[in-house]
């Protein structure tokens, strides 16, 4: 009895990995080249908006310290 | 073996026989439907009598996996850092350390920022969760779980609760109260239940929702109020590590990575599995979309990160050097996508440039593995949480 279990969970596991497989290919794809071109432009067109990437002055960043003000 | 989690225990009649007798919850064509376990094995067997044999299914999986690989080789015209090569290089960036989160007594495993982008809930091996204010570095609340490893923790999209779990193979939900005097483990509402450790979680776009993942090598979808079950995710062969939500305010897919190396994508609705990308040669230790949600990386005990773009289905950057040879724990992304902030087991943490595939930067600070990584909602800083009891903030 344990024994046919055991196959027919191997024959259950196996249909399921080819049922996925055929899922997986049936999907559709798009060349790299247009990828990461998509990729790049999504890069560039958010740039400006990245303060890790660009930069923000200390007075706008809560966590850099800011300078002390001297008053003349 | 990861099947098991979800054998219902429930007795009744068998939707086929019709006797009453222990039943296993099953899907046929995406129906529910509950058969005893004699007539699981009676539908398995006719499999058989149709000429499918264990040896024509492995032959047929064979054939579908080389007929994958040709369809995704087809499309590989050029690679990412190629195309990448007339943008400009990065300048050199200079990031401190701005802010040393101290507190916890033991290894900080887990951290996630409030949408308030001051906030941070952080867990430790210790079992103890902390809520900062990183402005100020002040503790504003602190919990103890009755478990050690609280690997997994996250706060609400309000900010009103925080999730956490580990250990107790359970994810609890505990709704934060500006009283400080009041006891935070008094309100504490299990919503979770996997049969092994909890390794991550995540509110949906809600704080009605919460994705788990678990050492049970499945995923699942739980509503908060009830503590129902919505939805199991079952494909991984292996403990998963880490998954991520996609970007979308509409997006209802997630990926997660685990450590029968396979990253996967699930549709939150179906339970299925769309894509699946085996191409590290170890452990992922932890997944993260891209900001637009047409790709994600993956950091991963063979040392390297790599980026899947989903559209194209194939691995489109490999983020590693010789130099480099402790696994990678966390990643993320910064908010354009450029940068990619990874965390190692060597304490420190590389910044890699996500199109040229080459690093900009190299952290030290910490002074133990670095267990996870998160840039803050803004954009304006990201944190690092270590096993050597700290978190760091910096900018």
């Amino acid at each position: 009895m344990s024994s046919k279990m055991q196959s027919s969970n191997n024959i259950a596991q196996a249909r399921r990995t080819v049922q996925q497989l055929r899922i997986e290919a049936n999907i559709e794809r798009i060349k790299v080249s247009k990828a990461s071109a998509d990729l790049m432009n999504y890069c560039s067109e958010h740039a400006k908006y990245d303060p890790l990437l660009m930069g923000i002055p200390a007075s706008e960043n809560p966590f850099k310290d800011k300078k002390p003000c001297t008053i003349l | 073996m990861c099947d098991q989690t979800f054998l219902a225990i429930t007795f009744g009649p068998c939707d086929n026989c019709s006797q009453n007798k222990p039943l296993m919850n099953i899907y046929l064509k995406n129906e529910p439907i509950n058969y005893c376990s004699l007539c699981v094995e009676l539908m398995a067997c006719q499999g058989l009598a149709k000429g499918e044999t264990t040896n024509t299914l492995k032959a047929e999986s064979e054939s579908l996996k080389a007929k994958l690989e040709e369809e995704r080789a087809k499309l590989h015209d050029v690679e990412l850092h190629q195309v990448a090569e007339k943008i400009e290089a990065l300048g050199q960036f200079v990031m401190k350390t701005r802010r040393t989160l101290k507190g916890h007594g033991n290894k900080v495993l887990c951290m996630d920022w409030c949408r308030d982008k001051r906030r941070i809930v952080s867990s430790s091996q210790d079992g103890k969760v902390i809520v900062w204010d990183a402005y100020t570095t002040n503790k504003e609340h602190a919990v103890t779980m009755p478990c050690t490893w609280v690997m997994a923790c996250a706060y609400a999209p309000s900010g009103c609760a925080v999730a956490c779990g580990g250990l107790d193979n359970k994810c609890s939900v505990y709704p934060l109260s500006l009283d400080k005097n009041e006891n935070l483990a008094a309100k504490k509402k299990s919503v979770a239940m996997h049969t092994n450790y909890l390794s991550s979680c995540s509110f949906t776009n809600s704080d009605m929702q919460i994705l788990t993942s678990s050492g049970d090598g499945t995923c699942a979808l739980w509503d908060v109020e009830s503590g129902q079950l919505l939805q199991s995710f079952h494909g991984h062969s292996a403990d998963v590590l880490s998954l991520h939500l996609a970007p979308s305010e509409t997006g209802n897919t997630f990926v997660s990575g685990g450590c029968d190396k396979k990253a996967n994508v699930w549709d939150m609705r179906s339970g299925q599995n769309v894509q699946s990308f085996e191409t590290h040669e170890s452990d992922i230790n932890s997944v993260k979309y891209y900001p637009s949600g047409d790709a994600f990386a993956t950091g991963s005990d063979d040392a390297t990160c790599r980026l899947y773009d989903l559209r194209a289905d194939r691995e489109v950057a490999i983020y590693s050097r010789d130099s480099i040879i402790f696994g990678a724990s966390s990643v993320d992304f910064s908010l354009s996508g450029r940068l990619l902030f990874a965390g190692y087991n060597d304490y420190s943490i590389n910044v890699w440039d996500v199109l040229k595939g080459t690093r900009v930067a190299i952290l030290f600070g910490h002074e133990n593995r670095v267990s996870t990584v998160r840039v803050s909602p803004d954009g304006t800083a990201f944190c690092s949480g270590s096993w050597d009891n700290t978190l760091r903030i910096w900018a």
